[in-house]
């Protein structure tokens, strides 16, 4: 059994009043790659903000062995990078000052940044092919271009454990694929990676899946496992179907 | 890296310096008429006592609250726009303005004459010392009051929006703290129809009255709110990658915003009770800096204060100089470039829509 790298005991979240998440439990295991899929409005950002420590949560969340919410905000800063969508973007900074935020936590309130963190923000922006851009504002790169900056500044935490929040939105399908090698060499790295997606055959490509539904887990179980193929095709009413294509898991719509 | 910002920032500096000799030059009495007398003394030391009196303690010490007062708007400006994420931000967001303004209302009512006489003869250009030094007092009365409208105004946003966690509550509470004051600011006038004329003149904002004690407090509070939000420059970047990554990187959030809206606060509030309701400087000195450079918050705070503060100073020679001998309230020229600066700039944007 693989150790874990976050733990949630009966995780609840509410928003405006609303509960969004009904008492999860969940264990992810550290050195891997979980994705976690459901429909519109199953609570899979909710429950990543709730993992992350991002949401006034009830419950109880442990990253790495020790209680969220006793941890110091670098400390946990340090250990979970975040990436999420859609947030509004620091327009007016370079893309070498955006990936340069990430280092945040391992700097002090007024020292410059060190040999060390321009390493990280150098090998980030060339991990996700940014590096030409570096002295260019964030608004004047395309959507796509925008999020593979963001990615890096995720990156450049070099945190043990990374949560993305629709990674692979407004990315075309071969820096898709890029992004897919990246989460890859990470986990070869020793790091855990969780994502939601909404891309079903990209999620199909991690170890291990959470399929949730109207705030609840409905399924955790390995990708290639024939029992969370049926959970997915059931969570999304059987419209999906789940086939083996040249060696990968894809998911087709069925009853067009 | 940063080769543009410090070039901009010493081009801004000559600017500043240019703006100053400027400045002092600009008035009834002519540059010559001021350099033969100060040059030599000895000729002529009446005059040359006068020629004194008039650039150190009338023309330098206006000019340098200009500088100043722009700076802190400049300040301000660049505060507001990282704090609420917003372009569009203005110091005078939080209700202070019209804090301000119903304090003066209120101190004016207080006084009764000798703050209407004020009133008045801030509006003409000759000012003499016997009315500067004898209405001492009652402007100090009128900066405090208008400081600590200011600061109530902001507190009241505060509270009514329940701290600083939603921006749009804020930003709401703000506006509801504005129009509430307004009302009550036009209620005070109605009862104190003498005032209207002093009122107005803090309305439209006027450098007339800088003296050295202002300029040595706006200096300070400037001094001071610069290197606080310099030295919280790369939390104001780590901000606009929006509050929630902002956290994830381990950022204090509600302890950041309540500084910087303290520095918001105090930074707008020395401006306005020293020099009115100066409308557009706040607004226009971050984006002018944007139009030439793309830069973090440090160096934006730093350019943004150069820039506000050129801006106004500007906007003063102007106001001095272009119905000499009388003058133009500093706020209607700072309206009127900053208004069709503002055109302009949609206009831009507009056409580069239309190109893409």
């Amino acid at each position: 059994m693989a150790p874990t790298a976050l733990q949630a005991r009966r995780l609840e979240v509410s928003l405006s009043g609303r509960p969004v998440l009904h008492g999860l439990d969940l264990d992810i295991a550290a050195g891997e790659w979980t994705s976690i899929i459901g429909p519109n409005g199953a609570g899979k950002s909710t429950l990543l903000k709730g993992l992350a420590g991002l949401l006034p949560a009830a419950g109880r969340v442990d990253l790495l062995g020790h209680p969220l919410h006793s941890l110091p905000a670098r400390t946990r800063a340090l250990q979970m990078a975040w990436l999420g969508q859609n947030e509004s973007t620091g327009d007016d900074l370079k893309v070498w000052d955006v990936a340069m935020l990430g280092r945040l936590p391992h700097q002090s309130w007024l020292s410059a940044s060190s040999l060390e963190d321009h390493a990280a923000v150098e090998q980030a922006l060339r991990c996700t092919q940014a590096w030409e851009w570096r002295e260019r504002a964030l608004g004047q790169l395309s959507a796509g271009e925008r999020q593979r900056v963001l990615l890096a500044r995720a990156l450049t935490v070099q945190a043990q454990v990374l949560l993305m929040d629709e990674p692979l939105a407004n990315l075309d399908p071969p820096h898709q694929a890029d992004w897919l090698q990246l989460v890859r060499s990470l986990v070869a790295q020793g790091r855990t990676v969780v994502s939601v997606l909404h891309e079903i055959s990209m999620a199909l490509h991690a170890d291990t899946m959470v399929v949730m539904a109207q705030g609840r887990i409905t399924h955790h179980g390995p990708c290639s496992d024939a029992q969370t193929h049926r959970a997915v095709e059931q969570v999304f009413d059987q419209r999906l179907a789940i086939h083996a294509l040249a060696g990968q898991w894809v998911a087709i719509p069925s009853n067009i | 890296m940063s080769a543009p910002e410090l070039r901009l920032a010493l081009i801004l500096l000559l600017l500043s310096t240019a703006l100053v000799l400027l400045g002092v030059c600009v008035g009834s009495v002519g540059f010559e008429d001021l350099l033969g007398p100060l040059l030599h003394p000895q000729t002529d030391p009446d005059q040359s006592a006068l020629a004194a009196q008039i650039v150190w303690d009338i023309r330098l010490p206006r000019t340098i609250g200009a500088w100043t007062a722009g700076a802190l708007l400049g300040l301000a400006g660049a505060v507001a726009q990282g704090l609420f994420r917003n372009p569009l931000a203005d110091p005078y967001l939080l209700g202070s303005a019209s804090g301000a303004a119903l304090g003066v209302a209120l101190a004016l009512l207080a006084m009764g004459g000798a703050a209407g006489m004020l009133g008045g003869t801030m509006m003409s250009a000759g000012v003499t010392f016997s009315v500067y030094s004898g209405s001492l007092l009652v402007r100090l009365g009128l900066t405090g009051a208008a400081f600590v409208g200011a600061i109530l105004a902001v507190l009241l946003t505060l509270v009514l929006s329940r701290g600083v966690q939603h921006t749009l509550r804020l930003l709401l509470a703000g506006v509801v703290v504005g129009v509430v004051l307004g009302a009550a600011t036009q209620l005070v006038l109605l009862f104190s129809p003498e005032s209207l004329q002093a009122m107005q003149s803090f309305m439209l904002g006027s450098t007339a009255f800088a003296g050295w004690a202002a300029c040595g407090l706006m200096g300070a509070v400037w001094l001071l709110g610069v290197s606080i939000a310099c030295a919280l420059g790369r939390a104001l970047d780590g901000l606009s990658l929006g509050e929630t990554t902002a956290r994830s990187l381990g950022l204090p959030v509600a302890i950041l915003r309540m500084v910087l809206i303290g520095v918001l606060a105090i930074a707008t509030g020395t401006a306005v009770a020293q020099t009115g309701l100066i409308a557009f400087v706040g607004l226009a000195a971050p984006h002018l800096v944007r139009s030439v450079l793309s830069t973090g918050y440090r160096w934006l705070i730093v350019l943004a204060s150069l820039m506000g503060a050129v801006l106004l100073m500007a906007a003063d020679v102007l106001a001095r100089w272009l119905i000499a001998p009388q003058e133009l309230p500093v706020g209607v020229v700072t309206a009127v470039l900053g208004g069709a600066y503002l055109l302009w700039l949609m206009h831009r944007n507009t056409v580069a829509q239309g190109a893409a």
